[in-house]
């Protein structure tokens, strides 16, 4: 199994690579076309702020990319948010695959969003054997909106946003996966899987 | 819903654990990682790693732990003591740290907190504050908490706050190792005065300190050692209590 993170410039992308060596797949970080698209995975992590991000996938033309694999692809935290239409954070236009919008939780409690939530309303087979009681990690100052034809899971912090996102081939996760404990390593292994 | 935190706190010294500690499962009692992974297994939400390593030379031995606790541990995870440069943090968040606290160092020069917060992201600073109460006003403490400082603890929990920390980590050093509860009253005037999650740590005894932090003390997460080092709370037990106390906990 060859899965190829992108490489950009996010942070924290060791820690999926480590998740990946435990998992038991090979995975290497990479801006390279050609192993990107030739992987039978791809993971597009990520940590950081929406604009600077676009910014240089735009440069490097990795937008146009991810937007034209057909493998599975699984973008987590600020990868779902980049995924999306729009992102509030510094009016960002993003990627698109999902016609959403990333919106700033408003001030009604503490933000960012850190700590261990709950899933709901599991609806994908990269959800298998998970249920209601699977917390995951979140760390975050913004959240996609929910949308029924696109969001497979739902978490609730001061609002409901989609934890998760599907749209065809594209995979997405708002929570840190990686830093989940086993139902984290459940998502991946079912995304390894897919 | 979200949850309170459960935070056991491992301090190390030349890349292995010191206080003592008392679990049969372990082979080699002062391997960090092995203790991180046990932890992580009974349901820690997230560990602290303290480097106590007293010199700088010494203090190289972090990154090759921060690496393998990394590898192997499948929860969050700070590291702190002694940090005091943007180089030593991007050392540490490179080699896969989730987050840095820094404390001394902020004292000494504050802009250390903007800085690291504009070239990290606040996600990843915890600021470490050490309190401790002179004739009833709160005043920060350094290095360890030996050193007092006029600064005032409120008003500095508020100013790094402001200039991008992430989260706060606070110790009474009034309560710390006395067993006699967490500082309830001034962790939950920190906590209800910022918009950052406050971690409180020092003086958890039994489960029920750990309620009053979460319910009286406004905490979003609690620190402790020796209590779980040496198993007199375990954390699988202490867990099933606070869920039963109504507290939202992750099991």
């Amino acid at each position: 199994m060859e899965v190829a993170v992108i490489k950009y410039n996010a942070g924290n992308v060791q820690s999926v690579l480590y998740a990946m060596e435990r998992l038991g797949a090979n995975a290497t970080l990479t801006d390279d076309w050609e192993t990107i698209q030739k992987a039978d995975k791809v993971i597009f992590p990520g940590q950081g702020e929406a604009s600077t991000a676009m910014q240089y996938l735009k440069e490097r033309k990795l937008d146009q990319l991810i937007k034209s694999l057909e493998q599975p692809f699984f973008g987590i935290c600020l990868g779902l948010q980049l995924l999306c239409e729009f992102s509030e954070e510094y009016d960002t236009q993003c990627l698109g695959i999902f016609p959403i919008q990333v919106k700033k939780f408003p001030p009604l409690d503490k933000v960012p969003h850190i700590g261990w939530n709950n899933l709901q309303n599991l609806q994908s087979p990269l959800l298998a054997g998970l249920d209601e009681s699977a917390y995951v990690y979140y760390v975050h100052s913004y959240y996609a909106t929910v949308d029924p034809a696109f969001t497979i899971a739902t978490s609730h912090y001061i609002e409901d946003f989609s934890a998760l996102l599907q749209r065809d081939n594209y995979y997405a996760i708002q929570a840190h996966p990686e830093k989940s404990s086993l139902a984290g390593e459940k998502i991946l292994t079912n995304f390894l899987n897919l | 819903m979200l949850t309170k935190r459960i935070i056991p706190c491992l301090d190390i010294k030349e890349g292995r654990t010191v206080k003592g500690v008392n679990f049969v499962e372990l082979r080699d009692a002062g391997d960090p990682v092995e203790l991180g992974k046990i932890y992580a297994d009974e349901g820690a939400d997230e560990l602290v790693f303290l480097d106590i390593t007293a010199t700088v030379e010494k203090r190289k031995t972090l990154v090759a732990l921060v690496t393998k606790v990394a590898k192997t541990v499948n929860i969050p995870f700070t590291v702190g003591g002694g940090i005091s440069t943007v180089d030593d943090i991007k050392a540490l968040l490179n080699a896969g740290a989730d987050k840095i606290s820094i404390n001394s160092a902020a004292v000494k020069k504050p802009g250390i907190v903007d800085e690291m917060a504009r070239e990290f992201g606040s996600q990843c600073i915890v600021v470490a504050i050490d309190t401790k109460s002179l004739d009833g006003v709160d005043f920060v403490h350094t290095h360890g908490g030996r050193k007092p400082t006029l600064i005032q603890t409120q008003k500095w929990a508020k100013e790094v706050a402001e200039r991008g920390a992430g989260e706060i980590l606070l110790t009474s050093m009034d309560h710390d190792g006395v067993k006699n509860g967490f500082a309830n009253e001034i962790t939950g005037e920190i906590s209800s005065m910022l918009s950052i999650p406050v971690i409180a740590s020092g003086g958890a005894g039994n489960m029920q300190h750990f309620k009053d932090v979460f319910n009286a003390g406004k905490a979003d997460a609690a620190l402790a050692a020796s209590i779980f080092h040496f198993k007199e709370i375990p954390i699988p037990e202490l867990k099933k209590y606070l869920q039963a106390e109504g507290i939202s906990i992750r099991l």
